[in-house]
């Protein structure tokens, strides 16, 4: 029983951590005004460049570095096109959608001779506690490094978020830039940063799963994972508290459907798999109902235009 | 300079400046990793058009996405961003084989019941999302994640029920012959047949080697239609009003609500008709256990803003992306780049799309200054 | 003008175009220190665009700026505010889900450490502020919590926060009662008395007889002329800033009321939040009689017509046309019973912007014949319609009917929905401050058609919260505060001053209401 629950609960941090990743980026992004339906793609080339750079390095760390180096760079794309385009956010960021794994795969091959799938890093990233452990509840609980980051992370974006006078700055924009920009805050350049640390954010949560969760890059090590990170975002209100524990609970959806007394009792595992996100309507018609975005979401500022 | 104005100001020449973006993006990749950009594009050329049954597999590939992108486009025109066609699409297959599997009359019965049922669950699901958002004010982007990884499962589940599931397959059973769309599929297959095509190659190529159906007939009928709808009928001009301003809407007395659930009942059938189409008019007629969204839906986005969200676009925009798609695949047979190329294409030109909608901001700063300047 | 450092400011020979729109042409404008300065033109005149350069949002193309005699170069607000100047927007520069203290350290925030908010240190510094200018204001109240007077002087508070000398109020009088005004000029001579210098963007003639020392008018963009205030009258200015004779007063007849038309109850209506905004209301209309409802924003005349339009539900109380209980139905049925709106916010309720103007001009009643016919429209009819309207009303560009709503003016598109709205033959037509934003000339259009309307047998309800306009244009004055008409006048029976105070909660008048 125990066991069960331990396994339940290390399952659902293991597949939560890269969602979190992608939806805390999601959130910084929207909260400086410019919405993000990307974070699926700048995941996926996360994942690939973390899986990539860490096999041909032999070091994990390196990879899942230059992985949010590489998200950051794709998400400028995004903000090019957001913020001095000025252009619909929305068909930017299903565009990188398609460019992402694209790229990703067109990469793999490349890299892998013709191969869609890259070769296993030698070492994934470290667990908190070392090695295997002989105890099973002690073996459930070492999670992956990459578990406690997501919870750093979103503990620093709250803090930076509400706590300073950046955060204070970043909230203006998305609520009301004309405001900032008479104030001297540079709105331009703020909505940048945020993207670009959306994307550096997706970039982690894509290796997070090909450096932890999973050992390399598949075409659907990252599938659907960066809508339902930017689902969190909105079930989350746009809060990185909200989109952690949003996160969670899919994580926990997932780590339900592949629980071993579960999986072999009379319910299919395709009923399991559903349950999580039939769930999360019920939640939303019962208890969240409209959620408000940033004032200013996905609309781009332009000067002396109200 | 007006006339330079006029041109640029006209939405298809942002598309056809973000096409050859995409197709300049393209060349530079491959250039870079080390492919010659005109012997791909010349495999990916050669791959559409060359042989008959080549152009019959493009129009064949580019239906199901072609009334997706017109499902997401109609969503677009009333403000609904319909991000839960995938999942739409996903329960009008499997409604569709059900369907065509437990029922068997005769072709003129047996094919409209299909598509119905297929157009019916793509329409609830649709609607559900429309519901939420009416009654509770929840967004649709979320209901429709949640609803597409619903439909995901759901499809698996009906694939490995007993009821349902082939042995020794991944599949379920497939429909009944009376529901094909097939153009003639008894018929060009009987000696008659056989005898009656012998003098025509490319009819009996196409005919034969390809599942030519009717489809894209039904796909531009739709188009036709839903432009109908949005631009010449009382209930479009609702639509319209509430996409573009639905406080003003609801002022003058248009119900906002009820015409939500109304664009999102008809974006789901949109979806659904896709899918049946395809279970209908294509090998191998059924569906199978996904592992991952085969994007039918989601490229129905792309297409949809490739088209600007015009529905007579979309049949063109389908048509490209479906020539791309299939086509693509002739490059890494001919020349070994990865055919992941044509996503990396699809995606830029989509990102220019999105780019160029600067361009006739710019015309109509371009006409202003002929304007004084005539003065 | 010699540049001297008797003078806060100096802009000299100010040029700047947007795109091929030249909105500002070589415009000056010295500006004594200590003194209160009007800048007055109409709307588009160009006067923002020219504090805004001074704020440094915009560039001028050609001209110089001196700060007390000696040149700057203001690149952005940043500058600006460096150089101690101060602006308050006219539409108010606030995030509304911010509190008062975060609104006005915003971009200048008290820190503890690495940026780490100090917001104890905050709260304090603000609140000495509001104590050495009386500008009484809770530091923890939300934006959205607190009445536009209060938000006015949030945006006075954060410039003076930022060391503002000069504070440039972009028309600050604009959702102020007489009394507020008052307080407002009383805060200014405040600030004048600490050594500050004001400018005021205005157009209106009195509160710059009231205020303000000297005055600089610019027309289109154009330089007109720099005047002591004290040595002009208001039609004088009037006509400098228009460029020709203008009527002030609105011309009318005395209204000969019919039988009663519209009748509200005992009304009582909650606001979004659950509190209550209509508060046992009652009031009539007759046939040819403008009523007017004077009264601060925010006291509930929002609410009623939510509730009269149906777009939000009644607590109890009835709302009558010609019998008719119409409350808690829905928008369509208050069309569908001769109920026409002007509504306030033209943009986001009386027009669909990217619809044509065509399209526009039938948004209520598309869906009757001729205009379609068996569940489709009928396009020609509905554009013999518009081109009619747009003749009618005298829209330009007069061949608009094919273009998108948002490619005219304010004023023109403030024409269609009248137009559109009265040609709906209502029994009683709501305006909702149906000049908001619009210039002279335009004002004097919707008046004199408002009136017209009425003397056609129309029952009209008119909002405003410009007491001139319901003190001259209705024929009967009932007055609003918390969500009650706590007297009613007839037109001439009664002065601004009592009017002014009854708004702001004073005494009724023994009356019943």
């Amino acid at each position: 029983m125990l066991n069960d629950i331990s396994l339940l609960i290390g399952n659902t941090f293991m597949y939560s951590a890269p969602l979190i990743f992608g939806a805390l980026g999601g959130v910084i992004s929207e909260r400086s005004g410019v919405v993000n339906l990307g974070i699926e793609g700048m995941m996926t080339v996360g994942a690939f460049v973390g899986a990539a750079v860490g096999f041909f390095s032999g070091n994990a760390w390196v990879g899942f570095l230059v992985a949010g180096l590489a998200g950051g760079l794709f998400a400028l794309l995004h903000a090019v096109a957001a913020v001095t385009f000025k252009a619909d956010q929305t068909i930017s960021g299903i565009a990188l959608n398609l460019i992402g794994p694209g790229l990703a795969l067109f990469l793999c091959r490349l890299c892998f001779s013709g191969a869609t799938m890259s070769q296993p890093v030698p070492h994934k990233l470290p667990k908190i506690l070392g090695g295997a452990q002989s105890n099973i509840v002690a073996q459930n609980f070492n999670f992956d490094i990459t578990v406690i980051l997501a919870f750093l992370v979103m503990m620093a974006m709250w803090f930076i978020l509400y706590r300073t006078k950046w955060g204070l700055r970043i909230r203006s924009v998305g609520e009301h830039p004309a405001a900032a920009d008479t104030l001297g805050i540079n709105v331009n350049r703020t909505r940048y940063t945020c993207v670009l640390v959306s994307g550096i954010l997706a970039g982690f949560g894509g290796a997070a799963m090909t450096l932890a969760v999973i050992q390399q890059f598949t075409p659907t090590a990252i599938s659907g994972q960066g809508f339902i990170a930017l689902a969190a975002v909105i079930f989350g209100k746009w809060t990185p508290q909200g989109a952690y524990a949003a996160c969670l609970l899919f994580g926990f959806a997932q780590a339900l459907s592949v629980f071993p007394s579960l999986a072999h009792s009379a319910i299919p595992s395709e009923v399991l798999a559903m349950l999580p996100y039939i769930l999360t309507i019920v939640v939303l018609i019962l208890f969240v109902g409209r959620s408000v975005a940033p004032k200013e979401d996905g609309i781009p500022y332009e000067k002396g235009v109200r | 300079m007006e006339k330079t104005a006029k041109i640029l100001k006209k939405p298809i020449t942002s598309t056809i400046i973000a096409i050859v973006c995409g197709f300049a993006v393209a060349a530079i990749v491959l250039a870079v990793a080390g492919y010659n950009p005109g012997s791909a594009f010349g495999a990916l050329f050669s791959g559409i058009f060359s042989r008959p049954k080549y152009i019959s597999n493009v129009i064949i590939k580019a239906t199901p996405i072609t009334l997706t992108a017109l499902s997401v486009a109609f969503a677009y025109k009333v403000g609904l961003f319909n991000i839960g066609a995938e999942g739409q699409y996903i329960v009008g297959a499997v409604a569709a084989n059900i369907v065509g599997y437990l029922c068997n009359f005769p072709p003129v019965i047996e094919i409209p019941l299909v598509i119905l049922a297929g157009m019916v669950a793509g329409a609830l699901w649709g609607g559900i999302v429309g519901l939420l958002k009416a009654k509770f004010g929840i967004h649709e982007v979320l209901t429709s994640i949640m609803l597409n990884w619903i439909a995901f499962y759901f499809s698996n589940l009906v694939v490995n029920s007993a009821a349902f599931h082939q042995p020794n397959s991944t599949a379920a059973y497939p429909v009944n012959a009376s529901s094909y769309t097939m153009l003639l599929p008894n018929w060009k297959t009987s000696d008659a047949g056989m005898a009656a095509m012998s003098g025509t190659k490319w009819l009996r190529e196409v005919m034969l080697k390809t599942d030519v159906n009717f489809g894209f007939l039904i796909a531009i009928a739709a188009a036709v239609f839903i432009w109908m709808l949005l631009y010449r009928s009382r209930k479009g001009y609702e639509l319209r009003a509430v996409g573009l301003n639905h406080d003003a809407a609801e002022f003058a007395g248009i119900p906002v609500n009820k015409n939500i659930v109304i664009t999102m009942l008809i974006a789901g059938a949109l979806a659904g008709l896709a899918a049946a189409l395809a279970i209908t008019g294509t090998n191998p007629h059924r569906i199978s256990t996904l592992s991952a969204f085969e994007n039918n839906g989601f490229n129905g986005l792309s297409v949809a803003f490739i088209a600007g969200s015009s529905p007579i676009g979309c049949i063109f925009a389908g048509l490209l992306f479906g020539g791309l798609l299939y086509g693509g695949q002739s490059i890494q047979a001919n020349i070994g780049a990865p055919s992941e190329i044509i996503n990396i294409m699809i995606g830029t030109i989509v990102f220019f799309v999105a780019l160029t909608a600067v361009v006739p901001k710019l015309a109509v700063r371009l006409e202003k200054r002929g304007m004084r300047n005539a003065k | 003008m010699e540049v001297s450092n008797e003078y806060a400011v100096q802009m000299h020979g100010i040029t700047k175009t947007f795109g091929t729109f030249c909105a500002l042409n070589q415009v000056d404008l010295d500006v004594k220190r200590g003194t209160i300065h009007s800048l007055l033109g109409e709307n588009g005149a160009g006067k923002s665009t020219l504090m805004n350069v001074l704020y440094g949002l915009y560039q001028a193309d050609e001209g110089e700026i001196y700060l007390n005699g000696e040149k700057v170069d203001i690149t952005n607000p940043n500058v600006a505010i460096e150089h101690g100047i101060g602006m308050v927007h006219q539409h108010f520069m606030l995030v509304d889900n911010f509190t008062v203290t975060q609104n006005i350290i915003l971009g200048n925030e008290t820190t503890s450490h690495m940026g780490v908010l100090d917001m104890k240190k905050a709260r304090e510094n603000v609140k000495k502020l509001v104590e050495k200018y009386g500008l009484e204001v809770d530091p923890d109240a939300k934006i959205e919590d607190i009445s536009v007077g209060m938000q006015q002087r949030v945006e006075i508070l954060k410039a003076l926060y930022r060391g503002a000398d000069l504070l440039i109020l972009d028309e600050p009088t604009a959702v102020l009662t007489p009394q507020e005004i008052e307080d407002l000029i009383g805060i200014m001579h405040n600030l004048i008395a600490d050594g500050k210098t004001i400018i005021i963007i205005t157009h209106k003639l009195k509160e710059i007889k009231e205020s303000s020392d000297t005055c600089t008018i610019i027309r289109r963009g154009q330089y007109v002329d720099t005047v002591k205030v004290a040595d002009v009258d208001e039609e004088e200015l009037a006509s400098k800033m228009v460029g020709r004779q203008v009527q002030l007063v609105v011309e009318k007849t005395p209204a000969k009321p019919g039988e009663t038309i519209f009748e509200v109850d005992h009304l009582n209506v909650k606001d979004d939040r659950g509190l209550p905004a209509v508060n046992d209301l009652s009031l009539k209309v007759h046939a040819g009689e403008i009523v007017g409802i004077a009264g601060i924003d925010g006291n509930g005349q929002e609410e009623l017509i939510e509730a009269i339009t149906n777009l939000s539900k009644t607590e109890s109380g009835t709302i009558k046309i010609r019998g008719t209980e119409i409350q808690n139905t829905s928008p369509r049925n208050v069309v569908n019973h001769k109920i026409a709106t002007i509504h306030e916010d033209r943009q986001k309720r009386g027009l669909v912007l990217d619809f044509t103007v065509a399209e526009n001009t039938v948004l209520e009643k598309y869906r009757t014949a001729p205009y379609s016919k068996g569940g489709m429209l009928n396009r020609a009819e509905i554009g013999k319609f518009a081109n009619q309207l747009i003749k009618d009303y005298d829209v330009r560009p007069e061949d608009c009917a094919n273009h998108p709503a948002r490619g005219l003016s304010g004023g023109n598109q403030q024409k269609i929905i009248i137009g559109r709205e009265v040609a709906n033959e209502p029994d009683l037509l709501i305006a909702m401050q149906p000049t908001r934003g619009l210039d002279v000339g335009a004002i004097e259009y919707v008046h004199k058609t408002l009136i017209r309307e009425r003397d056609q047998g129309c029952a009209i309800l008119l909002i405003s919260l410009e007491l001139d306009e319901v003190m001259s244009v209705a024929d009967t004055i009932d007055v609003i505060y918390k969500g009650q008409i706590v007297d009613s006048f007839k037109q001439g029976e009664v002065d601004e001053k009592t009017i002014g105070l009854l708004m702001a909660g004073g005494k009724q008048n023994g009356k019943d209401s």
